[in-house]
């Protein structure tokens, strides 16, 4: 039997961005967020290791109301039960205070085996939060995980470096971040999403968390973002659409050795 | 403070903590961690730029963990106390620094391609974010102020002159709980394809590892290196290294990407190449939206086509 929470984030679509012309800002308003990746893959490997080996998955994510669109879609894919960490405070939190929100929620659930997580999220991209969260539970890592195998009270998992593979073994409980190459998230039945709805989403606010105003949000924050732009990037975009392959291939040619590409 | 188990990127690194230090009016160190840490190694950072060296050596240290790196690299920076705390950015360097950070309760900033400071010697970093869509600026709020710099955001100065003071620390390390059962070497990614003036790459309109000899008469034509998308590397295995943000960022004279979708992520591994050629059957791809030139087609006509007209044009 094994126990697994699984901390999730819902992000935006990358693909819907767009760039403000006149402020070269990505628009994020009115973009629907959903749940991320890396996050669908760590559900993946949660419902495979307990349709495995038996237990629970419990899904932890800090959010707002919209964050439930997500927390069904995890449901659909097989999770159990959640945890949605929502405050007002919590707005504009950085990862030091995002992993001292999710820590504080795990110390309340108390008892888990395995705690899963994407390597990062997508928008932020700074692959923080999970290392953040061993640390403070004072919990074992396995970071950059592709494969998990649970045998008896010890993981047995591989991870890659960027230099080296290695296969380690810890045992549980232990942080696992995994990476995108770990699964391939399961499209979930129709009959799944129907019984999502029914599976029960508690909702922890700042003080069901025993944490004070000063530690969360931008007031706890260690950095804070300054501005987001989308980089210039001006191309020429000159399509060619000939009825030949040879045709297209032919002016193609021409053009580059003309704008001196090639010579 | 400056620290990567990389010594090139630390010899970076220390190119872009020299610059903040002069600013600052402080002294820039080194930190070497390990175990039997040669002289050699112990007098490369002061080439480089740095006033101090740190060493920590420990039997603890020989192979890395993030558990006895992260409790040394904690116990150090709680005895030297600096202003400014610089890591490498490498997935080991990123694993590191997010638990000394948060042994440390500080935020700290990734994969910060470009630093400097503000008018109260706050440290501003630059870094992607939205998955390489864009670029946000950030700054440091608590002490030491922490960022992560990626292998090749900075070059690396090599200076002469005063070599740097050698300070040895003790740690005291435990066992650490995750057990190294079996450990693989890779090879070294990028080697040759960050180098490379002509680059070709593909994407998922390749269907079978076959179908990637089409690629190598154009590679020959054009003096190409091949390379490809994540998912032809990652999950098929066709090759060993890919093009993207969690792969190799590349700035060739000239990119051509063929069956190449232009994902965000893939988007931001070319940003920087001069000239950018897409081929791909879909008029829509969101390639052609940062491509300079750009042939709606299937690959498998296109290709031979370009193929024998580059050969014709390029003899001559």
């Amino acid at each position: 039997m094994v126990d697994i929470v699984v901390l999730v984030k819902d992000t935006v679509e990358l693909s819907e961005l767009k760039v403000d012309p006149a402020t070269r800002r990505p628009i994020l308003l009115g973009l629907n967020r959903r749940i991320g990746d890396l996050d669908k893959r760590a559900v993946e490997a949660a419902v495979q290791l307990r349709d495995k080996h038996g237990g629970k998955v419990i899904l932890v994510s800090l959010g707002d109301d919209k964050t439930r669109t997500a927390i069904r879609e995890a449901f659909a894919m097989g999770a159990d039960e959640a945890y949605l960490l929502r405050d007002s405070s919590f707005e504009g939190s950085d990862t030091l205070v995002t992993s001292r929100i999710l820590a504080a929620a795990l110390r309340r659930i108390g008892r888990y085996d395995l705690i899963l997580c994407g390597e990062m999220t997508l928008d932020s991209l700074s692959a923080q939060v999970g290392p953040r969260v061993s640390e403070l539970l004072g919990l074992p890592l396995v970071a950059y995980a592709r494969r998990i195998e649970v045998k008896g009270d010890r993981i047995v998992a591989e991870r890659s470096y960027d230099m080296e593979d290695e296969t380690v073994e810890v045992s549980m409980p232990v942080l696992i971040s995994v990476v995108r190459e770990i699964n391939e998230p399961r499209t979930p039945a129709l009959m799944s999403i129907m019984r999502a709805s029914k599976k029960p989403i508690q909702d922890w606010n700042r003080e069901a968390l025993g944490l004070q105003i000063e530690e969360v949000g931008s007031h706890g924050s260690g950095i804070k973002v300054l501005d987001v732009k989308a980089p210039l990037m001006e191309r020429k975009r000159i399509i060619f659409k000939a009825e030949t392959p040879e045709k297209a291939a032919s002016s193609l040619v021409d053009r580059l050795f003309k704008d001196g590409v090639l010579k | 403070m400056v620290y990567s188990e990389d010594m090139k990127l630390l010899h970076e690194i220390l190119a872009a903590g020299r610059g903040l230090a002069d600013n600052l009016g402080t002294s820039l160190s080194a930190l070497l961690m390990g175990y039997g840490v040669t002289s050699e190694v112990i007098n490369e950072p002061g080439r480089f730029g740095a006033d101090k060296t740190y060493v920590v050596d420990d039997p603890g240290l020989e192979r890395f963990n993030s558990e006895t790196h992260g409790s040394a690299l904690l116990q150090t920076v709680k005895t030297v106390s600096p202003e400014v705390l610089l890591i490498g950015a490498t997935k080991k360097g990123k694993e590191l620094t997010a638990r000394v950070v948060a042994g440390l309760g500080v935020g700290c900033m990734t994969d910060c391609t470009s630093l400097s400071l503000d008018g109260e010697s706050r440290l501003i970093g630059k870094r992607l974010t939205y998955g390489g869509f864009s670029v946000a600026e950030v700054a440091c709020l608590k002490r030491p102020q922490v960022a992560t710099v990626p292998p090749g955001s900075y070059d690396e100065l090599e200076l002469s002159g005063i070599p740097s003071q050698v300070v040895r620390l003790n740690v005291v390390l435990s066992e650490p709980r995750v057990k190294v059962v079996e450990q693989r070497s890779k090879a070294e990614a990028g080697f040759g394809l960050k180098e490379a003036p002509i680059v070709i790459g593909c994407g998922r309109a390749f269907r079978r590892k076959e179908d990637l000899a089409l690629l190598d008469e154009l590679a020959g034509v054009l003096g190409a290196h091949v390379s490809c998308t994540r998912p032809l590397a990652a999950d098929y295995h066709w090759f060993e290294e890919w093009i993207g943000l969690s792969g190799s960022k590349i700035r060739p004279r000239l990119y051509v990407s063929l069956g190449v979708s232009g994902t965000i992520q893939h988007v931001a591994g070319i940003r920087d190449a001069q000239n950018i050629v897409a081929i791909n059957t879909d008029e829509s791809a969101a390639i052609f939206n940062v491509a300079d030139y750009g042939i709606v087609g299937d690959i498998f006509k296109v290709v031979p086509a370009l193929t024998k007209q580059l050969r014709e044009r390029l003899s001559k």
